[in-house]
């Protein structure tokens, strides 16, 4: 993997909840990337879908950006996104920039899983 | 620091309330000190993606030689009647400088902005609560097939109802309009015919009415009252 690309894998949790795991460098022109894991990771039932952050090496306000985006996308298909993987410094950025009042962080891929998996 | 991500030194350091240092006397400092910040998702009206970029075709600068001169030179490109009051320690990370916006009607506003994020090629601005807009701005440079371009990039909602009433009314096209004459000012410094494209995206056309309480601290409103108020503060200035 080249610096300054975005890997995407997405993985199917539930009937109505969905991984995206994120392996690299957040920025604007990861929209792509991230546009098209989102629609592999929507499916007919799909209410959840959860974001890894564990892989994430860069993120710039282009990349905060992009999460914004997501969240309409989300807003509009009635789903929400949650969120696991952020190291401290990532996660005082979702708490400065108040993303962390639309995307549920959470410490580890189990509670986020649980929360995603709920009723 | 060992196992510091490569963006580490770029973002500004988590804050709950922005705290303005020193600024000019005849500076108008209200609706900063002790606000937080809004982003996209704190704000009430439409969501709007505003980009407008300028090639700067002839000209010999890179791209963080426009951000350079960008950083120190902000103020110079805007529109007349707008003042940005810049931090000492310039734009750099967790700054916050103070505004003093022009609206029609020769009102006044006086808002601010922290500076979110800054690196060799680009710098973000975020709003906080008052400001007429919930959201942030990028200014950034890049070389595209040999040609430096500039960029200003804006994902905003309005703060509250009565600046959505504003925006509905021609303060959307205003907005838009200040940006390209900043694109286009800064365009000419570098000596370069200021052909700026411009690109409105209505991103989400909900509005949030469940933050039509943002009105409490509408920048605008407070200002003016301020204003109004100047006869009284003359007469209980200390006397000697």
């Amino acid at each position: 993997m080249t610096e300054g690309s975005l890997i995407t894998d997405v993985r199917e949790l539930s009937s109505r909840a969905s991984v995206i795991d994120l392996k690299g460098d957040v920025t604007a022109s990861a929209e792509k990337a991230l546009a098209d894991a989102y629609t592999r990771a929507s499916g007919k039932f799909t209410r959840t879908i959860v974001l890894n952050f564990s892989g994430l090496e860069y993120m710039n306000s282009g990349g905060i950006g992009m999460l914004v985006t997501l969240l309409v996308r989300a807003n509009r298909q009635r789903q929400r996104l949650v969120a696991f993987g952020l190291n401290e410094h990532y996660r005082q950025i979702f708490e400065l920039t108040r993303l962390d009042e639309a995307i549920g962080i959470f410490d580890t891929e189990a509670e986020a899983f649980a929360e995603a998996d709920a009723p | 620091m060992a196992n510091q991500p490569r963006d580490a030194a770029y973002w500004a350091r988590n804050v709950t309330t922005l705290k303005l240092g020193e600024v000019p006397a005849e500076a108008v400092n209200l609706n900063v000190t002790g606000r937080r910040v809004v982003g996209p998702v704190q704000g009430f009206g439409k969501m709007w993606q505003k980009t407008m970029r300028v090639e700067l075709t002839g000209a010999d600068v890179t791209p963080a030689e426009v951000i350079t001169t960008w950083k120190n030179e902000f103020q110079r490109f805007w529109p007349e009647r707008n003042w940005f009051y810049a931090p000492l320690a310039g734009i750099a990370p967790g700054e916050v400088a103070l505004l003093n916006l022009g609206l029609p009607g020769r009102m006044r506003l006086s808002t601010g902005v922290l500076v979110l994020y800054a690196d060799d090629e680009s710098f973000t601005l975020m709003t906080p609560e008052g400001h007429m807009l919930a959201g942030w701005i990028t200014f950034s440079a890049a070389a595209e097939d040999g040609v430096t371009v500039a960029q200003i990039q804006a994902l905003e909602r309005t703060n509250d109802p009565l600046y959505e009433l504003g925006y509905l009314v021609g303060g959307n096209r205003l907005n838009s309009r200040f940006w390209v004459q900043t694109a286009e000012n800064l365009a000419r410094h570098f000596g370069v015919d200021p052909t700026v494209e411009s690109q409105v995206v209505c991103v989400d056309r909900h509005r949030q009415w469940r933050r039509a309480g943002n009105l409490a601290k509408n920048a605008a409103v407070r200002t003016f009252l301020w204003t109004l108020a100047a006869p009284v503060r003359w007469l209980r200035r200390p006397r000697r």
